[in-house]
């Protein structure tokens, strides 16, 4: 990683070049790549656009909204719609997605994680750990609305239907390829004499997982969580299927039920939207500097 | 040196009677292993077994043999549906595949913007699906949203009530959604692009279109496939953003087979059909996988490897 910063090599060297090594060449290059160019800056507005009318209408009253061009910020902002949201009992459906999402996160990826650790440690050697990997390669192939049906059967059968654990559990299954793939890539970077010295200063593999593998892949276990965290905090089939009661409802349910109700108060509706997202950004804002921080702890030395 | 070292004490390990060092590990892959066979095995084996059944979702599970399969295959509305996947696939594929190109490449060489275009970029890829479907449905509504309110005419159609006008929004969402991720990925695929192809075209004149045509996109290939697979397989797992944006409507115009599987299994309560409907979603995904995999040469796999 270290490598990608320095500059860029000399042209007999230039094949070899993978990384950020040499764009300022291929820049002259496509420097007036305007059709992209244009299109780029374009979409970028496309993408803004109905980010920043959500965001000005939240702070609209119902009255303004109608009255107002739809793209001018508010004259006279007012936080009632995020009052109503919240009265709404926005507060619990927040807790419930903040127990489902760690709920599910971290066993995923700590369960993930030493199945990686196997994998990569004890494939030579071993046919069933080369097996599981291939059944979890097949696992990524598996859509999950494909098996809701079967799921929402073992989930009555278990009395767990309509309690948070019901969409805890199948979140888990369905977090386990895609981690153990990316965090299986991530152990086998690290370098073979690193292991060896462990072992020869009497490291068990138990000991080796956490004090040598689990520092050096932080920044992959970091960027899987936000991951697959992402994926569980805004997940909607599973709720919907598995829960009834509006006490346990997650956010993403929580905004259909919401709109399905108060539809026509276009600016509640968005706060709603605002509010759901907001802890997100600032997980990604957080998550991001501690990957960059990750990243410079972990190859740096 | 030190590299030439580790191999001899390997060979020496795995011959070793007491079991080598594979034996200590494999406990560690039985958690995963476990959460994985019941939710996420279990279930496929399930499914296909469901087809085979008569079950109302509350009540008994009964045989019902080829009942299910046969009701299911004669009726219109699975073609239907199928052909709505295919549409909503091979329209999103043909719209974001240009443009995310395109908006890669303008990314991979222009260092300046990158920084900052990627970071808001970044957004739709961080909202729900049922939070965009809310927002889209209502900046699109004809009475409330931006088209009425602006005064437009040509805005201000009734995007959700027509059959194609309603397949037409569901693509655009559905790139507004992720044509900045797969930009990101072809921007990842040009910066591995060696600089001295582009200078060998540039020695021999080659202009800016042919540069592209010639070399970026023969050397985006794996990229493209990469990308491609993303799309057409995720193409088959937008359930909340039509469930929310139009319900499959209006009529059956943007009913996918996710959500006439929904429609047939929680709300009709035909849970065998709706099992007959999940196998053919699961083998559609797998045959579309294998496809694209047949395309990439199986080699796909091995360029991802060295990129890691």
């Amino acid at each position: 990683m270290a490598i990608s910063t320095r500059p860029a090599p000399p042209r007999s060297g230039a094949i070899t070049v993978t990384g950020e090594g040499g764009p300022r060449r291929r820049s002259s290059v496509l420097r007036w790549n305007w059709i992209g160019g244009s299109f780029g800056w374009l979409w970028l507005v496309v993408v803004m656009l109905p980010i920043y009318w959500i965001v000005i209408t939240s702070f609209k009253t119902r009255a303004n909204y109608y009255a107002q061009n739809p793209l001018a910020p508010p004259t006279s902002p007012t936080l009632e719609n995020y009052r109503q949201v919240i009265e709404a009992d926005f507060t619990r459906y927040f807790a419930n997605s903040l127990i489902v999402t760690a709920g599910a996160t971290l066993p995923a990826v700590l369960i993930s994680f030493m199945a990686a650790y196997a994998i990569v440690r004890g494939s030579a050697g071993s046919r069933f750990l080369r097996t599981v990997n291939g059944v979890f390669l097949m696992g990524l192939a598996i859509p999950l609305q494909a098996v809701v049906i079967p799921i929402y059967l073992i989930i009555i059968r278990l009395q767990m239907y309509d309690t948070l654990l019901a969409i805890i559990l199948p979140s888990i299954a369905f977090a386990i390829p895609l981690s153990v793939l990316v965090l299986a890539n991530f152990i086998r970077d690290v370098p073979k004499e690193l292991f060896e010295s462990m072992r020869l200063d009497g490291a068990t593999e138990w000991g080796t997982l956490w004090r040598l593998a689990f520092p050096l892949t932080r920044p992959a276990l970091v960027t899987v969580t936000i991951y697959q965290g992402l994926g569980v905090w805004n997940g909607f089939i599973l709720p919907l299927i598995l829960t009834q009661d509006p006490a346990q409802r997650t956010l993403p349910l929580g905004l259909w039920s919401f709109q399905g109700q108060y539809g026509v108060n276009v600016p509640a509706v968005l706060a709603s939207v605002v509010l759901t997202t907001l802890p997100i950004l600032i997980c990604y804002a957080v998550g991001r500097r501690q990957l960059l921080s990750g990243l410079t702890a972990g190859f740096g030395k | 040196m030190t590299a030439l070292a580790p191999p001899p004490i390997r060979v020496a390990k795995s011959s070793n009677p007491t079991g080598g060092r594979s034996k200590p590990v494999v406990w560690m892959v039985l958690p995963a292993l476990l959460m994985f066979t019941a939710f996420g095995l279990v279930p496929l084996l399930g499914v296909l077994g469901l087809s085979f059944t008569q079950w109302d979702g509350i009540g008994a599970i009964n045989p019902a043999g080829l009942d299910s399969w046969k009701a299911v295959l004669s009726e219109p509305g699975l073609l239907h549906s199928l052909w709505v996947t295919f549409l909503v696939m091979a329209l999103s594929w043909v719209f974001q595949t240009p443009l995310s190109l395109l908006i890669g490449v303008f990314l991979a060489s222009h260092k300046r913007y990158r920084g900052f275009l990627a970071v808001l970029y970044f957004i739709p890829l961080l909202l729900s699906s049922a939070a965009i479907a809310i927002t889209f449905s209502a900046l699109l509504n004809p009475n409330f949203g931006l088209g009425a309110g602006l005064g437009v005419e040509l805005l201000n159609q009734d995007w959700l009530g027509q059959g194609n006008l309603a397949l037409g929004v569901l693509v655009f969402v559905v790139s507004w959604q992720f044509i900045p991720f797969h930009s990101l990925i072809y921007q990842g695929g040009v910066r591995q692009i060696p600089t001295s192809m582009y200078e060998a075209a540039q020695i021999d004149g080659a202009g800016k279109v042919r540069t592209f045509f010639s070399i970026t996109l023969p050397q985006l290939k794996y990229t493209i496939i990469t990308s491609s697979t993303l799309m057409v397989v995720g193409s088959l797992t937008f359930f909340d953003l039509i469930f929310v944006l139009t319900a499959g409507g209006p009529g059956d115009a943007t009913r996918v087979l996710a959500l006439e599987m929904y429609q047939t299994g929680f709300k009709a309560n035909l849970m065998g059909p709706a099992s007959v409907i999940a196998v053919i979603l699961v083998l559609v995904g797998l045959g579309l996988a294998l496809l694209l995999r047949r395309l990439g040469g199986g080699a796909a796999t091995d360029s991802q490897l060295e990129g890691a």
